[in-house]
């Protein structure tokens, strides 16, 4: 069985990159019948000089520029295997479109232009190729013939580029000096060069090796959708995702994150075929589970033990390409397997000039094309793995409005202030005894799912009376809701400890209201006596049942980070529970009638 | 994983993307050998279901089995067909003697646009397996598309999602930023997108594809019993037949593997211009 490749041919502007290609293409026979002669005739007529990166440059704009604007996909065999060149862009304009190309490759032949030497996209692309996870490069440098197929200068360039290398972690298979236009040492030896007796480019390709599979790290699926086609008489519920790493077996436990929720693999579903036990990364499944779960896009499953981390605040490598600069203040989306949350930027480690390692400047904000370290911050818990462990759920990208402006690796988790509550309600959840009651069923018999209305704000404010009124507006229209108050907790389960012991008591908070929702209820709850900041960590323990935070305060303060919605001071509940009612209905989380 | 397992993952992958992020999503089917094998690819991902409808733009050349052979499949399969033409180029007499390019805009081109944005009438098959007018006519936000990037130049620089904006205009010169398996899925409100779930195969990926899977293709693509028989499907008009004696999958792909004559070389709109594909895929051309 044959076997395809992906490789990226990258570099600075005008270092022959498509010529490359293009020759590649010519010199192997590959090229179809009169596709040569085609260009050529076509060159004549438009009274161009023929160019072998012709062949490549398709668009009318990239011919009448002499550049290579959008990367493009060259099919190309060698008696080893098939291959898919992608012949991606030098000028730093087109740079997202480099990034694109790059990021579908295995490995990656960087090229350099003898004369000219080590240029700005020569370092930026070496750079990002670290940052998108390839490993396997071959270097390139290109127009011999312009210095006399000179060994000096060929031995100058490699050493000052390896070094370069080096510092981002790329070590290069091999330096091939060629001269792409004449034709040397790109698919055949070179009596211009008796010096170099390394490989040729083909004989570079080739020798890439295939990645290895990822079947023998932790399992990940991230989920990309669940399906139900009862209408069409099918009553399977199916999970659908991508492994990205490890096999899954008919009869696991998994785990979601960062929901927690458990179940066990009931069967894994295909089409027109017999349904295997066991599928590997790579795969694109379906599966089925044996306790019922409602499960939402973007969770990753995994395997009870070895369980991805969750956590809010993620230290990156990333690069931007947005139009508009990245800044801290700034509400972004970040993306990451299946996942989409609210990001921001924490705080900026720093920026540097990916063309000019080592400068790097104290910036406040990331520009177009730099390269940052930097800490993000999400609004929800996100569940990831640093990259380096398993690229496929390390890696994100952000987007800004409607575009992808930028993307990156994780490389750790940043504690935060509940790093250690998450961690315990992780094994809490792992560990709980069930009845035969699901989720599911009960928020079908009752009419809704569980949820929490919290609503925050000074003493003082009337926080408790809007929350009277919207029990009683909520249980009068058929809802189970139930008005927790902080107080009482206070009164019962706290009695044994010291009142001013906060942690304790937001825990105990916490874990009363984690049953309540657990019991399908809607509790409406006021916090009081807990104090303002903890509702974040309320919410970390009833995850992940949703809050809705409302907040009583001045129109001055605005609505703070992680509220839905704001409440002036001392405002007439009745028109306060009407707006709070519209948003729940909105994300139905109310019984409809 | 052999190379087409890694290909259908990838395209379920997209298919799925596609499924997730537009609600407003239709499949073209022009009941060629590449759509069809997206239409497998389809069943694949989501089990057996074609869960949006397949749209054919039907310019009244097609040759008539081939109008046949998708019926019979839309019962078969249970699929949602619905038909867009465009009735008043016709009624005025269009057809590729006003020239290649004209007449591809007219009835393919033309006739694409106004059944996607829902301004010109859709036939849709119900359950009769009769053509009825459709009465609320939606616009399609996501088309599910089977170009190829080795068909020619400017296919091989598409995105697997590409979006189009309000006027289906393709701006080449500043695509989105694809990175791993993120692609872009948030859109003004007015743009739509083009999703590619085949960029990466080849004609011959396709054929031992339609051979591993056993996949019902028309027989067209086998010789005629003349000796002759379609390597790429069109218009009757438009197409030229190429000499061959395949009589099955297997001796197409001996034959493919054997030659070096471009797979579109028997579609006569391609040989006007050198840039006419760039040309008629900037306006909305498939």
């Amino acid at each position: 069985m044959r076997e395809t490749m992906q490789i990226v041919i990258v570099g600075h502007v005008d270092h022959g990159k498509s010529t490359l290609v293009g020759r590649l293409l010519a010199d192997t026979g590959v090229l179809g019948e009169g596709k040569l002669e085609k260009v050529q005739a076509t060159c004549r007529r438009q009274g161009k000089q023929f160019e072998y990166a012709f062949l490549l440059d398709a668009l009318e704009a990239e011919q009448d520029q002499g550049i290579t604007i959008d990367a493009a996909r060259v099919f190309f065999r060698t008696e080893l295997r098939d291959y898919i060149i992608i012949d991606a862009p030098g000028h730093i304009e087109f740079l997202k479109n480099m990034v694109t190309g790059a990021a579908r490759a295995e490995a990656a032949v960087l090229l350099i232009d003898a004369k000219e030497g080590v240029r700005e996209n020569s370092r930026r692309h070496g750079y990002l190729l670290s940052m998108l996870g390839i490993r396997q490069v071959a270097v390139v440098v290109n127009k011999m013939d312009l210095v006399d197929y000179d060994r000096e200068v060929f031995d100058r360039i490699v050493g000052e580029y390896r070094a370069f290398l080096d510092e981002v972690g790329i070590r290069p298979r091999c330096f091939i000096p060629i001269s792409a236009r004449e034709g040397d040492l790109v698919a055949g030896p070179s009596d211009a060069m008796p010096w170099y007796d390394g490989p040729d480019v083909l004989a570079a390709v080739d020798a890439f090796a295939k990645q290895p599979g990822r079947a023998d790290l932790p399992l990940r699926m991230p989920v990309q959708d669940v399906y139900k086609w009862n209408p069409r008489g099918d009553d399977r519920r199916i999970v659908a995702g991508r492994v990205e790493s490890g096999r899954l077996r008919v009869g696991d436990r998994v785990v979601f994150s960062p929901s927690n929720k458990t179940s066990t693999i009931e069967s894994i579903e295909v089409f027109a075929a017999e349904p295997p036990a066991e599928v590997v990364a790579g795969f694109s499944a379906g599966i089925t589970l044996r306790e019922q779960l409602f499960l939402e896009r973007g969770e990753i499953m995994s395997h009870l033990r070895e369980a991805p981390e969750v956590g809010t605040q993620l230290r990156v490598n990333l690069f931007w390409l947005g139009k508009l600069p990245m800044e801290p203040g700034r509400r972004y989306k970040l993306k990451l397997g299946t996942s989409q949350t609210e990001v921001t930027v924490d705080r900026i480690h720093r920026v540097l000039d990916a063309s000019e390692l080592g400068t790097s400047v104290t910036k406040k904000r990331v520009d177009r094309h730099d390269v940052a370290d930097l800490v993000l911050r999400t609004r929800s818990p996100v569940a990831f793995d640093p990259s380096e462990r398993i690229e496929a759920t390390g890696r994100f990208v952000i987007v800004d409005g409607y575009d992808i402006a930028g993307g990156g690796i994780v490389r750790e988790l940043v504690p935060d202030e509940n790093q250690q509550l998450r961690l315990e309600s992780r094994i809490r959840d792992i560990e709980w005894v069930r009845g035969d009651i699901t989720a599911d069923r009960r928020a079908e018999l009752l009419g809704h799912g569980a949820s929490m209305v919290m609503i925050t704000g000074e003493a003082g404010v009337g926080k408790h009376a809007v929350a009277r009124v919207l029990e009683r507006r909520l249980v009068e229209g058929g809802n189970h809701a139930y008005l927790l108050d902080g107080k009482n907790v206070v009164l019962g389960v706290d009695s044994d400890i010291a009142l001013d012991d906060r942690d304790a008591l937001v825990r105990r908070f916490g874990e009363v209201a984690h049953l309540f929702l657990d019991a399908g209820m809607i509790v409406v709850s006021t916090t009081n006596v807990i104090g303002l900041a903890d509702h974040r960590t309320v919410q970390t323990l009833v995850a992940p049942f949703k809050v809705l935070v409302v907040h009583v305060g001045e129109p001055a303060q605005g609505l703070p980070e992680g509220a839905d919605l704001r409440l002036d001071p001392r405002c007439e509940p009745a028109g306060a529970v009407e707006r709070i009612m519209e948003l729940l209905a909105q994300r139905s989380r109310l019984r409809s009638h | 994983m052999s190379q087409l397992d890694e290909l259908e993952e990838q395209s379920v992958y997209i298919f799925r993307e596609a499924y997730k992020h537009f609600k407003q999503l239709c499949m073209l089917w022009s009941i060629g050998k590449d759509s069809t094998v997206l239409l497998w690819l389809a069943r694949k991902a989501f089990f057996g279901h074609v869960p949006f409808p397949l749209v054919h733009i039907d310019t009244s050349f097609k040759v008539p089995s081939m109008i046949a052979y998708r019926d019979r499949l839309a019962r078969e399969w249970g699929l949602q067909m619905v038909v867009g033409q465009n009735r008043q180029a016709l009624a005025e007499g269009m057809s590729h003697t006003k020239g290649r390019l004209t007449c591809c805009r007219a009835l393919k081109t033309e006739a694409l646009r106004h059944t996607l944005d829902g301004t010109w009438p859709r036939l849709r098959m119900g359950a009769d397996g009769q053509y009825r007018e459709e009465q609320e006519r939606e616009p399609f936000t996501g088309v599910i598309v089977g170009a190829r990037a080795d068909e020619e130049g400017s296919r091989s620089k598409e995105r697997y999602f590409s979006p189009r904006d309000h006027n289906n205009d393709w701006d080449i010169a500043d695509q989105p930023p694809e990175l791993w398996n993120q692609f872009k899925t948030d859109f003004a409100p007015g743009t739509h997108v083009r999703i590619h779930p085949l960029l990466d195969w080849t004609e011959i990926n396709i054929w031992e594809y339609i051979e591993r899977e056993q996949v019902p293709i028309i027989d067209l693509y086998l010789d005629d019993g003349t000796g002759h028989r379609y390597r790429s499907l069109g218009c009757e008009t438009c197409t030229a037949k190429i000499e061959s004696t395949a009589t099955s999958t297997q001796e197409i792909l001996v034959e493919l593997r054997a030659t070096k004559v471009p797979e579109r070389a028997g579609r006569a709109q391609d040989q006007e211009d050198t840039y006419a594909m760039e040309k008629l895929r900037r306006e909305g051309y498939m």
